[in-house]
């Protein structure tokens, strides 16, 4: 069935991470994290790969992939901006930090920019409540973020 | 000592994040230029705690705990603190202005912790074993191997009263027992530090800080019990965490301390990190060794327990990061020692993450029987922004609010069930007059019903139900009869859900439904909201008298609903106000008011 559909290339690193992993129980996990780390996420032809190289039905990686939310299986952004909704940024203001960022990015949240450049995702405690609200761009932390500071904030990445 | 001044710099990741890295990359640099790298030791620590002031420099043997430092500050804090012996009093933490809170012991936010978990973070190098061993790491663990039977280290427990710190307060010695007893060539020892709960951080900050503690806890639970394998479960979200125990890993094994034959025992042990996925319902034990198997976390009805049959079937303790980080402790200092200390029902501390409207947030420990008085004025310091106390929220969605009350309580597992709410994994969030009771439980239900697996009918459908209650709720839709449907749905999820999730998901309701039923009425009834915060029960509104007509609300407005000439009163269009609260802020002559 893959013969019909495009192949993928892995990287050696991600082949050896694979090959390692391969006879050890419970593998699937650990493996998808790695593809998402190489790939940003988890495309399908990425699942049938990984299908093919663990000897796991293609329904059981999808099973997988959806039940947990850290696994994407769409192209994030260049830059994946991640607002923190645990319960210390909500109290502090985090969702007004998502519907500015909607405002500014003029997209939803889970959706990319059209020049590909920015992702918008509302994200579980990030864990330095200290600094709430908190949000990250491409992993860089920003804490207590105003409204006020978000267009500067994007400016950094453009 | 052998050097002149120690340097710890915070490497929390609430401090990394604010730079703390350029900080301690500063401060290297600097003792070289200034010639004098060879008489100071930087080191960075795990989490202070006192992530409020953050990021965090103490200098030893002075004891001077320098906040909120920058990098540009090391030039001065080599020149006058190492090199001339003069405190950088400007960087001093200075409780409202005074500067006479220079030391620790000093500091109140510290003054009513007793640290058994925490005692390493802040105080050394969590990359680097030596300093673990020269606080009596890894001693425990050699008086396990070779002092200590199976039985003595289990009663040792069972004299401790240790109960497991991540939720639900089961005694551990049992669990470890459990797990001995069963008859199986192969055992497993898991750490869960899947820690879900939004706004709690202390697994986290106890792995930065001081990942020794929880790997020597392992392989002393390995010996007890006789399993040669152990697996720590943690969050993908926490690469601190991970990279610090993959080095402090490597350096047992190096030591002898992890792997075969430790210490030329005879006695074999090793771990392995397996990586969470952003599933809340994974701090369950049965869905978290599914996930470890690398399935779909669903949980399994117990009986049987992990500790009979558990991962891939076979015998398994699995405790929390808290729980373990306190074994060494107790096998160093012996179960009587820790069972003296906090409450009859809970002995030991608690490690809570304080956060929310506080003035101080941080990482906090204390002895079992604080109060929330305590814990929340002389350790957190008060509300934050002068604002009147509303309650304080433990034990995140499984758990419930307590209110001014009850602050006297002192805090144990048993006392916290009894206001309606748990002990949970640690978190303590604190709300002030601005925020809405009926929105807190929203944003609760829709964290569980979000995190629910789906797998059985009352938690699925029960949580779903609840949030649709909520939501008409806060929308002013409400009616009296809502409020008697949430309890009858909530207390049929209690009984008959099959997890802790669909078990606790209610609690958030039930608990504010108790203590604040005014407001939930006035939301039904009134339809309006107090605290001023769910949009569709409140309008913005501009007093003539306080409106001087400069504009700058009208300015600002997205949707342009404000009318009005300069020097003139403004009117808001309420039929076009999209409630975004842009001119409350933007008002400074608080002209305008939220209804």
């Amino acid at each position: 069935m893959s013969a019909m559909k495009e192949k993928i290339t892995f990287s050696k690193g991600l082949v050896a991470f694979i090959e390692k992993w391969k006879e050890k129980p419970g593998n699937l996990i650990m493996v998808l994290h790695k593809v998402q780390e190489e790939l940003g996420y988890v495309s399908r032809e990425a699942a049938d790969k990984v299908a093919e190289m663990l000897d796991i039905p293609l329904a059981t990686i999808y099973g997988v992939l959806s039940f947990y939310h850290f696994f994407k299986i769409t192209k994030p952004g260049e830059h994946n901006i991640q607002v923190c909704l645990g319960t210390a940024c909500y109290l502090k203001g985090g969702e007004m930090l998502v519907d500015e960022l909607t405002n500014l990015l003029g997209i939803e949240v889970g959706a990319v920019t059209a020049d590909g450049k920015f992702s918008l995702e509302g994200v579980r405690c990030v864990g330095c409540c200290g600094l709430a609200p908190v949000m990250t761009v491409g992993g860089e932390v920003f804490g207590k973020v105003t409204k006020d500071q978000l267009p500067g904030i994007i400016a950094k990445f453009k | 000592m052998a050097f002149r001044n120690y340097i710890l710099v915070c490497g929390g990741t609430a401090c990394e994040s604010s730079k703390a890295n350029a900080i301690y990359e500063a401060l290297v640099t600097e003792s070289k230029a200034q010639g004098v790298a060879d008489e100071v030791q930087i080191v960075k620590t795990g989490c202070f705690g006192f992530c409020e002031q953050g990021p965090i420099v103490k200098i030893l043997p002075e004891d001077s705990f320098y906040v909120q430092v920058k990098p540009e500050d090391a030039k001065e804090l080599i020149a006058e603190h190492v090199i001339k012996g003069r405190e950088v009093k400007r960087l001093l933490y200075a409780k409202e202005g005074s500067r006479k809170h220079a030391k620790v012991e000093d500091i109140e936010f510290y003054q009513k912790q007793f640290r058994i978990v925490l005692r390493n973070c802040g105080f050394i190098d969590p990359e680097n074993i030596d300093e673990y061993i020269a606080r009596e790491g890894y001693a425990s663990l050699e008086k396990v191997l070779f002092e200590m039977t199976a039985e003595d280290v289990i009663n040792e427990l069972k004299i401790a009263g240790l109960r497991g710190r991540g939720g639900a307060g089961f005694p551990t010695w049992m669990k470890w027992n459990f797990t001995r007893q069963a008859d199986s060539k192969q055992k497993f020892i898991v750490v869960n530090a899947d820690e879900g709960d939004p706004g709690a951080y202390m697994d986290r900050s106890t792995l930065e800080g001081d990942p020794h503690s929880v790997l020597e806890a392992m392989a002393i639970a390995g010996k007890t019990v006789g399993s040669n394998q152990g697996y720590i479960y943690i969050r993908a979200e926490y690469p601190l965490a991970i990279k610090r125990l993959e080095i402090a890993m490597a350096q047992a094994r190096e030591y002898g301390l992890l792997g075969k034959n430790i210490l030329d025992s005879g006695f074999d042990f090793d771990i392995e990190i397996r990586l969470g996925a952003g599933a809340f319902v994974c701090g369950e034990e049965t869905a978290l060794l599914a996930s470890i198997e690398g399935r779909r976390g669903m949980p399994v009805p117990r009986p049987p327990f992990p500790a009979v049959k558990g991962l891939w079937g076979k015998p398994t303790v699995i405790n929390n990061v808290e729980t373990w980080a306190n074994i060494p402790m107790i096998i160093l200092k012996g179960g009587d020692w820790f069972s003296k200390i906090g409450t009859a029902d809970s002995h030991g501390t608690k490690v809570f993450a304080l956060t929310g409207k506080i003035r101080n947030s941080g990482l906090v420990e204390v002895p079992m029987g604080t109060t929330l008085r305590e814990i929340i004025y002389d350790i957190g310091g008060g509300i934050a922004n002068d604002k009147e106390f509303k309650a304080v929220q433990t034990g995140g969605p499984s758990g419930g609010v307590i209110t001014k009350d009850f602050l006297d309580t002192p805090i144990d597992f048993g006392s916290l069930i009894k206001l309606g709410s748990m002990m949970g994994s640690g978190g303590m969030i604190v709300m002030d007059e601005d925020d809405c009771i009926v929105d807190v439980a929203k944003f609760y239900l829709n964290f569980t019903v979000d995190e629910s697996c789906g797998k059985c009918a009352p938690c699925r459908i029960g949580g779903r139900s609840l949030a649709n209650l909520l939501e008409k709720i806060t929308k002013g839709k409400g009616e009296l009869a809502d409020l008697d449907q949430m309890v009858e749905i909530g207390e049929a999820m209690k009984k008959a859900s099959l997890c802790a999730l669909g078990q606790t998901a209610p609690n958030p309701i039930l608990s504010t439904l108790h203590y604040f039923r005014d407001e939930y009425l006035a939301h039904v009834v009134d339809k309006k909201c107090p605290a001023g915060k769910c949009k569709s029960l409140i309008s913005y509104n501009i007093l003539a008298d306080k409106c001087i007509g400069c504009t700058a609300c009208a300015r600002k407005c997205p949707v342009g609903a404000i009318a009005g000439e300069r020097r003139e009163v403004h009117v808001i269009d309420q039929a076009a106000c999209i409630k975004c609260g842009v001119c409350f802020e933007t008002c400074k002559f608080g002209a305008i008011e939220v209804r």
